[in-house]
Formats: structure tokens, C-alpha cells, sequence
């Protein structure tokens, strides 16, 4: 990559080459997306199957399950290019590393984020959620999953290469993806009550806000400690 | 100046021996005052009866696992801005101590919440943002601990600390939001609106007793971790130690 290469484009390049990566190991789209709708058809089997129970616990069932399966999925965020001396050149660059990561993080939403909002409505519509609350839990999935994306990352950097990476990850990252679930499920609930669910979804917008300036640059610098 | 030159191992450890019995002693003197005043002179709530004494111990350790935890992060930054290797033993030293800070309120929280709610645990907002700082302290310490190479351990956590400390206040108003919105009954909250001076004083004693404790159990620990880190040095072997 020379150095003349601008922003958007190494962003662009970057992002070319991980959705190329990821389209050429489809299964490991699939993995997480199977995980997900795995996780959700076992409450049903753990709770019985009356509509009026799974309505009530539809929205924290999907959340929380979309939770884990962005977790599953974190580690191969950088684990791949670890191996094969590809991170190394990524922060060697001259381009700045939080975009070329953030093109890492873009890819991998749009290969793991993004296919839990779109496969959600099947899933709401098992868990006999109403269709304003089947709207909004997609509304609240395309607003969230990024932010678990975002979130993750950073994660995934500082736990990069350890023993018992990913339940470490676990620890560090689900306590932080709690205001994520509280308010993407408030959202679902308020809706499905009849109430505005714009407080909520402004919140949730701002949170992503915040992670996506931060979230790229901090990955980075976790990125350069676990390089170093 | 003066700073940087205690900041340096070799300084801090004498220092941090000559202080620690001063702390120490003032520490079990305040203590013992503060628990005399708040386990026998404080008068028995007119609705709690005697369980109201639980709070001499539950407010000073919910109070103070939040403020280790910021002084922590505050620790951090100035360690990856500055580079003083001296913060990076204070957050090593603190981490555990928060934790059981944390670790106590929750228990205290809900010895007290059997005979108020009758039930051990209840999700309050309180207590579930506890709950929440208790696994943002285990997941730094399990950081700390999966790391081999110190200088990353250490920087790593402190990146952990500061993304962590943005977050609190966002993860503290979520849960407080979440709690008003699923319950809207009317509990009683762990403080009552109406302090007394009776109630208030021992309250302080205790607040100031438990600072007191912090500050020498971590120039314990500090003086310890500066020892196994400074095995070969030799200052310390001058010093006999």
C-alpha cells in the first residue's frame, strides 16, 4: 500500500479484502448465525412453549442471544492476520491504523451483525412477538449490533493471543455490552406496551456514536500493547 | 520534581514504610470509633429496628468501590501518559482490595435486604450496578493475570480501566432507567432520605476509616509487588532487605 493511498480508499481497500476473505470462508458467517437461532429455539424448550410466556421474554431471548453470538465471533476479528504477520503490516502502514481497523470492524458487522438483523423477524415471529415489536427488534438489532461489533474489538485486541482468550473476552466485554441490552430491550418493550420507544433509540443512536469514535482508535492502541 | 523522584522504587519503598504504621494505627483508631458510635451510640431506626446498622459498613464499601475503581483508572491514565512504572504497581495493588469492597457491599446488601424486602437479593439498581462493577473488577484482574509480560499486562489493563471507566456512568443511569421502568413499586431505598447527625457522624468515621484502610493495605501490597519486581536491584540489597 503506498502512501499516497487517501483515507476512504485504504478504508475501502481494507474493507475489500475482509469481505473477500470472509466470502471465500462462508462458514464462518454461518457459524455464528446458526449459534444464534440455536440459542433462541432452546428457550422455548426450557420454558414451554405457552405464546404468552415467549412474548414477555422475546425481547431479552433475542438480545441476549445476539450478544453471544457476536462474541463467538469476535476472535477470528484478529486472530487470522495475527498468525500470518498481516496486523503487524496493517499498524505499520503509514495510513492511520483506527481506519484501516475500523474497515476491519465495518466488515466484520457486515458479516455477523448484520445477518442476525436480517434473519430476526423468522425468529420473532417463533417467539409470537406482535409485528410492531418484530419491527422495532430489527430497528434495535441494526442500531445495537454495531456497537457490540465496535465494542468487541476492543476486546479482541487486548485479549489477543492469550490463553483462554475468549472467555476472557467474555468477561471483559459482556459487562459492557449491558447498557446496550438495556436499552435496545427497553425499546422492544416500551413499543410493544404502546409507549414511544424514542428515548431509548435515541440513546442507543448516541452509544453508538460514542463507540464509533472511540472504539476504532482505542482498538488500535489495545492493538499496538498486545503487538508490542 | 519532588514527585518523580518519590515515583522511583527506590524511594517509594522506605517512604511507604515509614508511613504505613501511621495509617495503620489511625486506621484501627478510626474503626474502632466508628463502629463504637455506629453500633451502640447511632439510636435504632424507627421502622428497621437495629438491621439500620448494616448500612455503617454497607455504605462506606459500596462508596468505596466505586471510588478505587476511578482512582484506578485515574492511576492508569497518568501511567500511559507519564510512564511512571510506580502507578502501574498502585492499580495491581488496588484491584483486589476494590473487589472486595465490592464484593462486601453485595453481601451487606443483601444481609439487609432480607429483613426489608424478605428477600436476599433484589434487583435493585443499587445493587445490580455493584453486581456489574464486581465483574468489570474480575475481568481486569483476570486480564491481569492471563498476561505473562508485565509491561503488557499493565498497559493492557490500563486501557481496560479507562474503556471501563467511560462506561460506568453509561452501564450506572441503563441500569437505574432499566430499574424504574420494570419496577415501579415503591421499595425503599437502602438510604433514607432523613440523615441524622447521630446517624451521619459514625457514617463519616466509617467512610474516613475505610479510606484509611486503602491507603495501608495498598502501601502493603505496593511495598510486596516492589519487592518481587526489584528482586535483583541493587538498592535493595543495600538496604538489607
Amino acid at each position: 500500500m503506498s502512501s499516497h493511498v487517501g483515507l476512504l480508499a485504504s478504508w475501502q481497500r481494507v474493507l475489500k479484502r475482509e469481505l473477500l476473505l470472509a466470502y471465500r470462508q462462508r462458514n464462518d458467517i454461518l457459524t455464528p448465525l446458526i449459534f444464534f437461532i440455536i440459542v433462541i429455539s432452546l428457550f422455548p424448550l426450557g420454558v414451554g412453549p405457552e405464546p404468552e410466556i415467549l412474548r414477555i421474554i422475546a425481547p431479552g431471548v433475542i438480545w441476549v442471544a445476539a450478544l453471544l453470538a457476536t462474541l463467538l465471533s469476535l476472535s477470528r476479528l484478529f486472530n487470522n492476520e495475527l498468525h500470518d504477520g498481516t496486523l503487524e503490516q496493517l499498524l505499520l502502514t503509514p495510513q492511520p491504523a483506527s481506519v484501516l481497523i475500523f474497515a476491519k470492524i465495518t466488515s466484520h458487522w457486515l458479516t455477523t451483525g448484520l445477518p442476525l438483523v436480517l434473519i430476526s423477524p423468522l425468529l420473532a415471529i417463533s417467539l409470537d412477538m406482535s409485528p410492531i415489536a418484530l419491527g422495532y427488534t430489527m430497528v434495535t438489532l441494526l442500531l445495537g449490533t454495531p456497537i457490540l461489533s465496535l465494542v468487541g474489538a476492543v476486546g479482541a485486541a487486548l485479549t489477543l493471543g492469550l490463553r483462554g482468550g475468549g472467555v476472557l473476552l467474555a468477561l471483559l466485554i459482556l459487562p459492557l455490552y449491558i447498557p446496550v441490552l438495556i436499552f435496545a430491550t427497553g425499546a422492544i418493550i416500551a413499543t410493544s406496551n404502546g409507549y414511544s420507544a424514542e428515548g431509548q433509540l435515541s440513546l442507543l443512536a448516541a452509544y453508538l456514536i460514542l463507540t464509533l469514535i472511540f472504539a476504532p482508535w482505542v482498538t488500535s492502541h489495545a492493538l499496538r500493547v498486545s503487538l508490542d | 520534581m519532588i514527585f518523580q523522584k518519590f515515583a522511583a522504587p527506590k524511594y517509594f519503598y522506605p517512604l511507604a514504610g515509614k508511613c504505613l504504621p501511621w495509617f495503620g494505627w489511625l486506621c484501627v483508631l478510626t474503626l474502632a470509633t466508628g463502629l463504637y458510635l455506629g453500633l451502640f451510640v447511632a439510636p435504632p431506626d424507627y421502622q428497621q429496628g437495629e438491621t439500620v446498622r448494616i448500612m455503617f459498613i454497607h455504605v462506606p464499601s459500596a462508596w468505596m468501590s466505586m471510588f478505587v475503581y476511578a482512582v484506578m483508572a485515574g492511576a492508569a491514565a497518568i501511567g500511559l501518559v507519564w510512564k511512571i512504572k510506580l502507578t502501574d504497581s498502585f492499580i495491581t495493588a488496588s484491584a483486589p482490595i476494590g473487589a472486595s469492597f465490592t464484593l462486601l457491599a453485595l453481601l451487606t446488601g443483601s444481609l439487609w435486604g432480607k429483613p426489608m424486602w424478605g428477600a436476599w437479593w433484589v434487583w435493585d439498581a443499587r445493587l445490580t450496578s455493584e453486581l456489574i462493577l464486581l465483574f468489570l473488577y474480575l475481568g481486569f484482574m483476570s486480564l491481569q493475570s492471563a498476561i505473562d509480560d508485565p509491561r503488557r499486562a499493565s498497559r493492557a489493563g490500563a486501557i481496560l480501566l479507562l474503556v471501563g471507566v467511560i462506561n460506568l456512568p453509561v452501564i450506572h443511569y441503563s441500569v437505574e432507567w432499566w430499574n424504574t421502568l420494570h419496577q415501579p413499586s415503591s421499595v425503599a431505598r437502602l438510604d433514607g432520605p432523613r440523615i441524622h447527625s447521630s446517624i451521619l457522624i459514625p457514617l463519616l468515621v466509617m467512610m474516613a476509616g475505610f479510606k484509611l484502610f486503602f491507603v495501608s493495605v495498598v502501601l502493603l501490597r505496593m511495598r510486596s509487588i516492589i519487592l518481587d519486581n526489584e528482586a535483583n536491584s541493587r538498592w535493595l540489597q543495600e538496604q538489607g532487605a
